[in-house]
């Protein structure tokens, strides 16, 4: 209990406790840890009840929907996703924190502390990742971390080029001071 | 097209969902300071967390489909060109939000705002792939397809050991080897060393290990 109330835990006990998580996700649920098709389905999803026909047109949309392939809608991913929250959530109460943020520090040092400023850039860049997650098949999770472990060639490949765009792309933001405010 | 998996499946990706956010969030990765410090190399709890997951996990997937347990692989078809790219392409955005997908899902209980936008960002991000799609299916998301031979069959969802033709073992012996060296250093644990590269002299020419 003790353990569940620390605020943070030792990143290699994490670690560890995720590579094990992947043991029983693919030796006892024959899944592999990922997160980033649901968000193209949740998509679909609204697209669909706007105009179910443009859905059934589209070639992605019908490889993301394939029943007789076992691909649904509500699968095991798309409960794992909405679940993600809920898993932080309690680990965050457990040991009472109430951390709460709009713009981050490092953000506001350099763009300042304007709210709408941040939404619309975070969006963006929410738009921008997963379109690259599509485009390459995979996240941090189902490429890094799944691919990683399988010793995959698609995710070391995926991997190694995410690492240096975003690192490129951090210190264009931000630049080397901004190493002094993370 | 809207159906649900079966109630098992259900229950294993709630169970699933769970344990993963909630190690998240206690790993610190559910924090923007934490992701884009570790792209600024100034934190490297994101590697830290990573590595040792990566690890722990193909040694385990290993002894398991080596005892001949009924493991399936779920490998992602090597097609380079489009991997590179999204692989580019999301490095961009990741920057700019300050989390990945899972965890930018996870902040949200960890109490950031922020990640709202965010996700409705990566929301909008899959249906504009999906559009774009029909135009580049044939095209650019087959370029640079590497395909081996694997057990009779010709695919492109390869490893490094159908690749360089080794022992699975072999590479992830390399892998957790090469990992244990980087937390060492990065743990500061050669810091109290140092390589002498001139005779000694009154002006000293002794440099040291800086670890972080």
């Amino acid at each position: 209990m003790k353990l569940l109330k620390q605020p943070r835990w030792n990143p290699y006990a994490v670690g560890i406790g995720i590579g094990v998580l992947s043991w029983v996700t693919f030796g006892l649920m024959h899944q592999a840890l990922g997160t980033s098709t649901t968000l193209p389905k949740v998509a679909g999803f609204i697209n669909g009840l706007a105009s179910s026909e443009h859905v059934q047109a589209n070639a992605y949309y019908a490889k993301l929907f394939n029943a007789d392939k076992g691909k649904v809608m509500f699968d095991w991913q798309f409960f794992l996703v909405i679940m993600l929250p809920v898993g932080a959530f309690i680990a965050a109460k457990l040991a009472g924190s109430k951390f709460s943020e709009k713009v981050p520090v490092l953000w506001s040092w350099r763009f300042g502390d304007s709210k709408l400023k941040r939404y619309a850039l975070a969006f963006l860049g929410g738009a921008i990742m997963l379109f690259g997650a599509r485009m390459a098949d995979g996240c941090t999770s189902g490429h890094g971390l799944s691919g990683g472990l399988q010793l995959a060639v698609s995710s070391w490949t995926f991997f190694i080029a995410m690492f240096a765009s975003g690192l490129i792309t951090a210190f264009a933001l931000f630049g080397k001071e901004g190493r002094q405010h993370v | 097209m809207f159906d649900f998996a079966s109630p098992l499946t259900i229950f294993y990706g709630i169970l699933t969902g769970l344990v993963f956010g909630f190690l998240l969030q206690k790993g610190d990765v559910t924090r923007y300071n934490v992701i884009v410090g570790q792209f600024l190399l100034r934190d490297f709890t994101v590697l830290k967390v990573m590595l040792t997951a990566i690890v722990t996990g193909a040694l385990g997937l290993l002894a398991m489909r080596s005892v001949g347990l009924d493991v399936p692989m779920h490998l992602k078809p090597a097609v380079l060109g489009p991997v590179a790219v999204g692989g580019v392409i999301f490095g961009v955005g990741m920057a700019l939000l300050g989390y990945c997908p899972g965890t930018g899902v996870a902040a949200l209980g960890d109490g950031s705002r922020h990640a709202i936008p965010g996700i409705l960002g990566m929301v909008v991000g899959g249906a504009i792939f999906a559009e774009v799609f029909p135009a580049i299916q044939n095209g650019f998301m087959k370029a640079g397809d590497v395909t081996c031979n694997v057990a009779g069959a010709i695919t492109d969802k390869i490893t490094f050991a159908d690749l360089l033709g080794v022992s699975p073992w072999l590479l992830a012996g390399i892998l957790t080897v090469g990992a244990l060296i980087l937390f060492a250093l990065l743990e500061g644990l050669g810091s109290k060393c140092a390589i002498k590269t001139s005779p000694d002299t009154p002006s000293g020419g002794r440099t040291t290990f800086a670890s972080r």
